[in-house]
């Protein structure tokens, strides 16, 4: 065999062996010393044994905003976080994709070896705390919001849903009203259309367009469905039966629920047929195109809007779900304190910029949601904004369940498999059914 | 002789242990520990190793959607492994007529591999959009432009066989992997055999029916497992492609969400131990015929 | 090694086979148009993206998205490649030992040790992160590239191994015995006469654990910290969780995959010979 190979081999040889030795030095130091499967163990011994960096304190903070008008605003609140704090190093561990899905794996992975980032990103309210309180992971923040006064600045009936037994247990940095109904004001006009302001109004509303060429309701893959289900659900129960579906006080099995499981069978028959196949960019797209009238989607469908160059109250408009008006059904993302976090003073650092007027002025106008705080600038914010600004700090505020609010994980992929199975099979009785069982087996009821 | 055969048996040993057991950590003891889980009632955060039995197996078997996922895995691999053995036989036969620009065409059906199934279900997910009228696209559009309007349709969200036009994008992706391992095999086939038969007057249709053909058996036979095992274990593509969503769901999406996105440990651990008993089915004869075949030689 | 063409090229005059490129030229536009979307996609603007447009070329020509995806990927490529590389180096040598020494040196047990490597191929590897993490951790591998490197070269074991039993079992034996009758012991025939033969082996196992270390992205976003994360997950980060600029995505998607391109292009032949000399072959 030719001379040349066999120098090829031995090259290769040297190069393993190059990269094996250096492979072997450039290990990752750890010096925790936490018995990995033992979560509760690893709970009892915060930040004992890590010794701190050499060139100062540090704080990784674990999100899923790695794009677009998120990233953005997350840049913008890191540095208002280096102003404040500029001896502690930001490390962004930020991971994207499917909606916050592989953050949680990831997030998930890690707390089971024991290994937390310093604080991370949760949906506020039953995510948080049917997950991470229940498994002993978060340290409760009263005694931030007392000395950084938070109690005045945010909605009385935020707390209960981000708290349990009078623990709060997370920072909520920015709100998003998921009960947003977003319309084409031009098709509206062409066809004689008031906006709907109840659900009977909007189902005459979309009679009139449904032997035309345009779409009622514009409508994409499941987790939209879940969406649209969720407000008609609050349009049709309510605001006080919507509460109790998730503290166990309205009945699932019971005639109201079956009455709103009809009304939410009946607005399906006027969506799209090709929604399987469509984000909610596409579903959301299609009434700024003048293809569909009605779009339900959270407002983070306005930023997208404005990405795309259109104007608002000419080229979309939007109201409260029909039904809805005087409810804001929220969704927050937030930001916690874990038991093991490896540098708790840097955590709370963080978490007191996340949840100061500064700290939360810089991230919403950038990421196109309002505060959480009552008290920022609407100077700040653009005119749709502002709008939802003035609802949040007077209307009634209920949890949004798709985007982790009111239901625990579990409860909701059970909801979730519910919702496939009816879409797949549209049996009304085997929904309620599926549906009175999942709140006994992951939900309060008994 | 013999001492040199005894220094050489440890030799071979010490040689293959280090594989042998990070592959007996690695796998089995990961197995071992899917195994032990899925007979515990853990959900949520806090590992639970309570003993419940075949809990967790029982009620996956009383569930809808595990009914859909084995409906959908199997419409799923008899297409795609069908699909992408005759497509790959097809353009390797093509290009072993030796044919002026092979190399191109045989680059370009390689091609598809590089790229990763996260970056091309997006594309086919706007490839298959099934819309019609004034919002056509995709595909449907292209074929209303060149009168082929027969062939619009709805794609990956016709119920039912939805699945079939995901497993189209997967035989885009791995058949020229095929092709190539199906290239290799045909060049591998003596000349002389195909003289021999050209003299006896056999036409070239027949050359292949009864001389190429059977001596590709063990490519088929790697290129089963290889694609059948990509196939049971899909889940990128239609993730890319479809989100998580019942109609298009799959046992290791089901898998994924049980345990990431809802925390039932359990039941995930029990859907991972089941896809491996299923591709255990599918190897194991593999395996036998591998040892059989060595037996021959 | 047989070689590629086989008869030789006659001049130019129409023959029947010809007729062949009419499929040929078929299928290859069923293999660019997914290409011609992804280019032409990366090259518009945000608000040009729609589905009703997803055939139609860019109103301009600019890189400005292939600017945005490079600026955001740069750090990782170079994680990916640290990672990569000797990812499938090791790999291929690990292979090319264990196939050899379970191809010709029979010991009791060999028979089974093979099929019990070779069923780790076929593990769902989204059901095995937990431990995996939780066993990186507790070896001091978690976090950095060393343990992602490790767990591509311990999944890759069976792939690898499998490749190079299946072609070094074509090696006649009696090459081997010779070696034996010389008073070649086990490691001095492997160097001296098995590994100078094994090139058309390398090529295919490099080829495929480049490649499926290059695309990997459940492992490396589950094994490493944010500033050892290869390009996968980078790419994946270009998305956000609500608003997604396609078209950014699509020039990374591009960049990401140029590497794989040029190995495809570069040692395609070779990984075709590769597979021609019996490699992948059962």
């Amino acid at each position: 065999m030719s001379h040349k190979k066999f120098s090829w081999m031995t090259l290769s040889f040297v190069l393993v062996l190059v990269l094996a030795l250096t492979a072997c030095g450039g290990g990752v130091a750890e010096t925790e010393d936490v018995e990995p499967a033992d979560v509760t163990e690893a709970t009892e011994a915060p930040e004992a044994t890590e010794a701190p960096l050499a060139e100062g304190d540090q704080v990784e903070v674990f999100s899923w905003w790695t794009g677009g008008g998120e990233a953005a605003g997350l840049e913008a609140m890191i540095e208002v976080f280096a102003v404040e704090y500029p001896d502690i190093e930001f490390v962004n561990a930020a991971v994207a994709g499917g909606a916050g899905t592989n953050a949680r794996a990831v997030l998930a992975t890690r707390l089971q070896a024991g290994d937390p980032p310093d604080s991370w990103q949760g949906h506020a309210g039953q995510e948080l705390i049917g997950t991470y309180v229940a498994a002993n992971q978060l340290e409760p923040l009263n005694f931030l919001y007392e000395q950084e006064g938070w109690l005045e600045v945010m909605p009385e009936t935020l707390i209960p849903l981000i708290s349990q037994d009078g623990n709060i247990y997370s920072v909520p940095v920015n709100i998003h009203r998921a009960n947003v109904l977003w319309y084409n004001p031009a098709i509206l006009e062409a066809n004689g259309i008031a906006v709907p302001t109840t659900l009977d109004e909007w189902f005459a509303a979309m009679d009139v367009l449904q032997g035309t060429d345009v779409i009622p309701l514009a409508l994409g893959e499941q987790w939209t469905v879940m969406h649209l289900y969720e407000t008609v659900m609050l349009a049709s129960l309510g605001p006080d039966a919507y509460n109790g579906l998730w503290d166990g006080t309205t009945a699932w099995d019971s005639a109201e629920v079956l009455a709103a499981l009809e009304d939410f069978e009946r607005i399906l028959a006027y969506t799209n047929a090709d929604s399987s196949s469509l984000t909610w960019q596409d579903a959301a797209q299609l009434v700024v195109n003048g293809d569909a009238a009605f779009n339900v989607m959270g407002d983070w469908a306005e930023g997208y809007f404005r990405e795309l160059g259109m104007e608002p109250n000419v080229d979309y408009g939007w109201a409260a779900v029909p039904g809805t008006g005087g409810t804001f059904q929220f969704l927050s993302d937030s930001f916690v304190l874990p038991v093991s976090a490896p540098h708790r003073d840097a955590s709370i650092a963080w978490l007191t910029t996340a949840g100061s007027r500064a700290g939360q002025e810089a991230f919403n106008p950038v990421k196109g949601s309002i505060c959480a705080r009552t008290d920022c600038d609407p100077a700040l914010f653009g005119v749709y904004l502002q709008s939802a600004m003035d609802d949040w700090a007077s209307n009634i505020v209920v949890g949004s369940l798709t985007h982790g609010v009111v239901a625990n994980d579990s409860w909701k992929v059970e909801i979730d498999n519910a919702l496939g199975v009816f879409l797949a099979e549209r049996n009304i009785e085997g929904f309620q059914a599926a549906l009175t069982a999942a709140c006994s087996s992951s939900g309060p009821c008994p | 002789m013999s001492r040199l055969k005894n220094k050489d048996t440890i030799t071979s040993i010490a040689l293959v242990a280090p594989s042998i057991l990070a592959v007996g950590i690695f796998v089995y003891g990961f197995i071992a520990w899917s195994m032990r889980v899925s007979f515990s009632a853990w959900k949520g955060l806090l590992p639970d190793y309570t003993w419940v039995g075949l809990k967790n197996y029982i009620e996956l078997f009383s569930d809808p959607r595990f009914w859909i996922d084995i409906r959908n895995t199997i419409t799923f691999t008899s297409v795609f492994v069908i699909g992408s053995i005759l497509l790959g036989l097809f353009l390797a036969v093509l290009l072993d007529q030796n044919l002026p620009g092979e190399n191109f065409f045989r680059s370009l059906f390689l091609f598809p591999m590089a790229i990763s199934f996260i970056v091309t279900g997006v594309v086919w997910r706007w490839l298959m959009n099934p819309a019609t009228g004034t919002r056509i696209s995709g595909f449907n559009q292209l074929f209303d432009a060149i009168g082929l309007d027969f062939l619009i349709n709805t794609w990956h969200t016709t119920p039912r066989w939805g699945i079939a036009a995901i497993a189209l994008a997967a035989i885009w992706q791995m058949s020229g992997f095929t092709m190539a391992l199906y290239l290799g095999g045909l060049r591998s086939v003596p000349d002389e055999l195909r003289e021999a038969a050209r003299v006896d007057g056999a036409t070239e249709l027949q050359i292949y029916r009864h001389i190429v053909l059977p001596m590709l058996n063990p490519v088929t036979l790697s290129a089963l497992i290889i694609l059948g095992h990509i196939s049971l274990k899909v889940f990128d593509l239609i993730i890319a492609i479809a989100g998580k969503q019942l109609p298009l769901d799959v046992p290791a999406i089901y898998m994924w969400q049980a345990t990431f996105d809802g925390y039932f440990f359990g039941r995930g651990a029990a859907i991972a131990i089941l896809l491996l008993l299923a591709v255990s089915l599918l190897i194991i004869p593999y395996i036998i015929y591998n040892i059989r075949n060595e037996a021959d030689l | 090694m047989s070689s590629l063409t086989r008869r030789p090229r006659f001049h130019f005059r129409f023959q029947p086979r010809y007729l062949l490129y009419i499929p040929l030229l078929l299928m290859s536009v069923f293999y660019l148009i997914p290409m011609y979307v992804v280019i032409v996609t990366g090259l518009k603007s945000f608000d040009e993206i729609s589905l009703r447009t997803m055939w139609t070329l860019p109103s301009g020509i600019n890189f400005d998205n292939f600017v945005v995806a490079y600026q955001n990927l740069a750090p990782s490529l170079w994680n990916s490649i640290n990672m990569v590389v000797p990812a499938a180096i090791i790999s291929s040598f690990i292979g090319s030992i264990n196939g050899f020494v379970l191809a010709r040196w029979k010991f009791r047990g060999a028979d089974i040790i093979f099929p019990i490597l070779l069923f780790g191929m076929f593990i769902p590897y989204q059901s095995i992160l937990i431990p995996l993490v939780e066993f990186m951790r507790t070896i001091n591998m978690y976090g950095g590239l060393p343990g992602l490197i490790m767990a591509h070269v311990i999944y890759g074991i069976p792939i690898t191994t499998l490749t190079f039993r299946n072609y070094y079992a074509t090696i006649p034996k009696e090459i081997i015995e010779a070696a034996r009758m010389d008073g070649a012991d086990l490691l001095k025939t492997y160097r001296h006469i098995i590994l100078p033969v094994s090139i058309p082996s390398f090529v295919v196992v490099l080829i495929w654990q480049f490649t499926s270390a290059w695309n990997d992205f459940l492992f490396a976003v589950v094994l490493t910290k944010p500033e050892f994360w290869p390009v996968t997950v980078a790419l994946n980060n270009l998305a956000g969780s609500q608003i997604i600029a396609w078209n950014v995505q699509m020039a990374g998607a591009l960049l990401t995959a140029l590497p794989t391109l040029l190995v495809y292009i570069f040692l395609g032949r070779y990984f075709l010979r590769g597979l021609m000399a019996g490699a992948l072959k059962g």
